[in-house]
């Protein structure tokens, strides 16, 4: 007999194994190697977590109980799979364009944004899938038991409830490690995924060598299992063609509406053709999946004894045969049944939780404290929240199992939740096929649908004298007859699954049509509602004019507490490229807040992204354009002038670039002129007081004291190396700027060359109290550069901040980071920010801040800078959003390249 | 804008290939139909649980196998246009 212990620790080594798998495969994602885990094998797998220990466990019970039944909930998937050109392609594009992070998000940003749709939606799926984790709980704390059964001693048959509370923990731990480990813009789980791959595999051979064990090592063989069928007390097919009709449709609905099924087909999906291949090879994994369920039904029911429960047969069957090894596989494949199914939906639910739950409220306790909550990263604690969410719906799972009892049927649990779940299919299909649905009506629909729902499947399922007492459920509330949960409009003696489903979605697309029909969209829905129906035909009224004030410096740092600051600073740059702008803020265009709005979607919800960035926008995000598209409809006419618009975005962005050009050009002109009497006064100053002093020194030399003679010598030479120093860098620009500079090329640290530069200016700047953070750490980076040149660079910038920053402790903050093959320092100071207009100048010669000779520069230092990057195939650059005057540094990592060039 | 020298071969091409989406739409109908059959031979009583075993496993198949090869040729000639962009909705925005 397989003991206790070995059976946990056959588990953990399991979850082991699986937790190394997916941290090696985020791990490969990350370095960009995860084409493979794109693959639509991957993908097909990765839907198995329809799969759960509902199918490995209840599928047998419930064909012991029921015949042929059992298949139904199997070919409503199939059918929506092999249809997938209907809905599941429509979805898929709708969730990537969008940007959809989960099922109450679509619903939210279909209806306009709508955060109470968003409630609902996930309040709904909390409710319906707390049974379900239920049933994951009580199918795993039961194979425990099994193997238990037999032991004496020790902790071999603990409580079961205790059993199930560990589970619960453990799962929710593992969630925990596994699903909320980062948080970035397209983030598909690549580590959850290809664990979930993993365990589809182990489900499907386990429940494959049970069943060709029954059938060959029991029965004899295809023929014998044929006989024993006919012979068994299920011969002839009883078959309940309301349920038939009804579980059919409902596994069909779940499949497109279960949170966890929506992760995995919409939110994980990369490509059409991951689809395209999943259609059928699901088809074929549900068909495998449910090709031995009748066999060990069967056998089951012939060769154990009276009263066995059929939920696990497949688990008992081999071990009455002795065969221990076979009964530990189906184990873990029952175990990766439900710890599958609850990971993805854990992951699922607390996404929708955090993001249309707890980030509103956040936005709405901002709203009065608005101080509170100016800084931050919050990306910390969309994370803590998304935790706390996992714990939180796991203890859910538990309480329900334990106030359910643990005893039910496990498919008679599954259809409560499919059921729950079920009802948000007419507000998913309503949005994506017509565009007269509104917000009101998916609301009425979906709370209409739910309270029936709950009234007639979901409180019964607590047992007599549960949540609703037995009397009531005999009798009707306050004896009403005609409100008996099971019985409604005197509609009793129907099987209460197809009863409460036939009301609830009755309730649910009555109130979701009148609704709709009656009500009045929004202007945002009625835009929405054209982009959702309008999906494939990428067809999207286009928009350019200006919208609001916002500026996009306050949309950086807002998107940089959400993305983190290496996202954003490349989503920002990467437009402002495309707009034909320079640095890292581009226009706020309608165009780019619609992008940007969409990225922040897909990590915070539709909703939310939307309430967030609507402050800073000025509060409008619906622009003239937009509303004249929605009113008069012509958008074929807008198709035309497609081509036409693109012309002339085209030339509105030459001309935006002309217009920048020659805006620069006369700043130039007139700082230029400034210089030159700049120049000549800077030359000219220590040329008078040289002159002044030498005559002294040459006419009246015998009338001075040795010390004057000294004091008069010294000045003239202070003066002369002020001159030399001036003319030195008149020099050393020129010598740049025609590309007759000799660099000198070599390997070096990096960090060797910010100390060099950190000794040179404290030895130079000595009194100021400049404090400088480094991180040390990341500096050992390796470069292959102009070692002086690079140091000239570091010393000036260091420099720079500590001649200008005012602030009362200076300090200085030097970071490094690697993006594409490209170290980036920053070098961020607690001082003024530069002023956006004078940020394009900066790097202009004889350019300064203010006119007061600040340290007696002549204002060529940055343009130096700049010239030495460009040589030396890098750049510097103004960086904006980060509080204080801040410059990145990019310098290539060691590239052959320049060592040809030089 | 095509060369006009090929309107003739694409139009057909896309014919084809309308046919086949056209194709894959009617499977589910076909297979919502075979497997709501049994419904109506269930009045007769005569079924036994075997052969409707049979009988959905080789319609499931059916369904599958079909399947299968419309959504291969839909692909096939899905290369170089639609499958393109959607393997990389985000490479026009960046």
């Amino acid at each position: 007999m397989v003991s206790f212990n070995l059976l946990a620790l056959v588990s953990f080594a399991y979850v082991a194994v699986l937790f190394g798998v997916a941290f090696w495969a985020d791990k490969q994602a990350r370095k960009g190697k995860s084409s493979w885990l794109r693959s639509p094998l991957i993908y097909t797998l990765s839907l198995s977590i329809y799969c759960t220990a509902w199918t490995f466990y209840g599928a047998v019970g419930y064909a012991a109980r029921s015949g042929l039944e059992y298949l139904t909930i199997y070919l409503g998937p199939t059918l929506v799979l092999v249809g997938w050109w209907w809905i599941l392609r429509k979805l898929v594009h709708v969730g990537r364009a969008q940007r959809v992070t989960s099922i109450a998000d679509l619903i939210s940003s279909r209806y306009g944004k709508s955060n109470l749709l968003g409630v609902i939606v996930t309040l709904m799926a909390v409710i319906g899938t707390t049974p379900y984790i239920a049933l994951q709980l009580q199918s795993v704390t039961l194979s425990f038991s099994v193997f238990a059964a037999d032991q004496q001693a020790g902790w071999a048959r603990p409580d079961l409830n205790i059993t199930a509370f560990w589970i619960a923990a453990g799962l929710a731990l593992f969630t925990i490690l596994f699903g909320t480990r980062s948080l970035d813009v397209n983030e598909r789980h690549s580590g959850v995924v290809t664990a979930i791959a993993i365990e589809a595999v182990v489900k499907l051979v386990a429940l494959l060598a049970v069943g060709i064990f029954v059938v060959w090592g029991i029965a004899g063989g295809p023929a014998e299992i044929a006989e024993a069928i006919e012979t068994s007390q299920m011969a002839t097919w009883k078959m309940d063609g309301a349920r038939w009709v009804s579980i059919t449709f409902l596994s069909a609905a779940a499949f497109l509406t279960l949170p966890r099924m929506f992760q995995v087909l919409v939110v994980e999906n990369a490509n059409e053709r991951q689809l395209a291949t999943a259609s059928w090879a699901f088809p074929l994994y549900l068909l495998l999946m449910s090709l031995f369920v009748l066999p060990i039904a069967v056998m089951g029911l012939k060769t154990m004894p009276e009263g066995a429960n059929p939920d696990l047969f497949v688990l008992t069957l081999p071990l009455s045969q002795n065969r221990e090894g076979l009964a530990m596989l189906s184990f873990l494949g029952g175990f990766s049944s439900a710890t599958s199914m609850v990971i993805v939906a854990a992951i699922a639910l607390s996404t929708m939780v955090s993001n249309h739950i707890v980030m509103p409220l956040w936005l709405w306790a901002r709203r009065a404290n608005p101080g509170a909550s100016q800084s931050g990263d919050l990306r910390r604690f969309v994370l803590i929240s998304r935790r706390l969410a996992i714990g939180g719906i796991l203890l859910l799972g538990y309480a329900y199992y334990r106030f359910s009892g643990g005893g039910a049927a496990l498919a008679a649990i599954g259809l409560i939740s499919f059921t729950g779940v079920a009802q948000v299919l007419p507000a998913l299909l309503g949005g994506l096929f017509w565009r007269g649905a509104t917000r009101t009506g998916a609301a009425a629909g979906l709370i209409s649908g739910f309270v029936l729902w709950a009234y007639t499947l979901y409180l019964p399922s607590f047992g007599a004298d549960g949540i609703i007492s037995s009397k009531m459920l005999a009798d009707g509330p306050w004896g009403w007859g005609w409100l008996r949960p099971q019985a409604l409009f005197g509609l009793g003696g129907i099987d209460p699954v197809v009863h409460a489903l036939f009301w609830s979605m009755i309730a649910n697309t009555t109130a979701f049509f009148a609704f709709s029909l009656g009500s009045f969209p929004t202007p945002l829905e009625r835009l929405q509602s054209a982009q959702f129906v309008h999906a494939l035909p990428q067809n999207t009224p286009s928009r350019s004019s200006l919208i609001g004030s916002g500026g996009a410096e306050d949309l950086l740092v807002l998107s940089q507490r959400i993305m983190g600051p290496v996202q954003a600073q490349t989503l920002f740059e990467n437009h402002a490229k495309r707009q034909g702008k320079d640095g890292y803020l581009p226009d706020p265009t309608p165009d780019f807040i619609e992008r940007l709005e969409r990225e922040l979607a897909g990590l915070v919800g539709a909703a939310t992204a939307h309430a967030m960035i609507g402050p800073v926008v000025g509060g409008v995000a619906v622009s003239v354009d937009d509303l004249m598209a929605v009113a008069d409809e012509a958008q074929q006419v807008l198709e035309y002038s497609t081509r036409l618009e693109a012309q002339s975005e085209e030339l509105s962005r030459t001309a935006r670039q002309l217009s920048s050009a020659n805006d620069k050009l006369t700043q130039l002109s007139v700082q230029k002129d400034a210089f030159l009497s700049q120049i000549s006064h800077e030359l000219r100053t220590p040329m008078t007081s040289i002159r002044a002093f030498s005559e002294i020194l040459a006419e009246r030399e015998q009338a001075l004291t040795p010390d004057e003679r000294h004091k008069y010598a010294t000045i003239i030479q202070d003066e002369t190396i002020r001159l030399t120093r001036l003319l030195d860098d008149l020099l050393d620009l020129s010598v740049l700027e025609n590309g007759q500079v000799s660099l000198d090329f070599q390997p070096v640290y990096l960090h060797d060359v910010i100390d060099r530069a950190e000794v040179a200016c404290m030895s130079f700047l000595g009194a100021q109290k400049l404090v400088i953070h480094r991180e040390k750490g990341n500096e050992a980076i390796s470069l292959y550069t102009d070692t002086g040149r690079l140091a000239q660079v570091f010393i000036n910038l260091v420099s720079n901040a500590a001649k200008y920053n005012r602030a009362a402790a200076p300090r200085l903050d030097i970071r490094i980071s690697l993006r594409e093959g490209r170290v980036l320092v920053d070098l961020i100071d607690n001082g003024d920010v530069i002023p956006v207009e004078k940020r394009a100048l900066i790097f202009e010669k004889f350019s300064r801040l203010s006119d007061q000779a600040a340290a007696g520069s002549a204002g060529l230092g940055l343009a130096i800078c700049r010239e030495i990057m460009g040589k030396l195939g890098g750049r510097v650059d103004y960086l904006p959003g980060q509080g204080g005057a801040a410059f990145r540094v990019t310098l290539p990592l060691s590239d052959p390249k320049i060592r040809d060039n030089s | 804008m095509r060369p006009p020298d090929r309107p003739l071969f694409v139009a057909r091409e896309s014919y084809r290939r309308s046919r086949i989406i056209d194709a894959i739409k009617l499977v589910p109908v076909l297979g919502a139909l075979l497997f709501l059959i049994p419904i109506l031979n269930m009045s007769s009583g005569s079924a036994t649980t075997f052969s409707g075993l049979l009988y959905l496993f080789l319609s499931w198949l059916g369904l599958i196998g079909l399947s299968a090869y419309l959504a291969r040729r839909v692909m096939q000639k899905d290369v170089g246009s639609e499958g393109e962009m959607a393997e990389s909705p985000d490479k026009d925005a960046q």
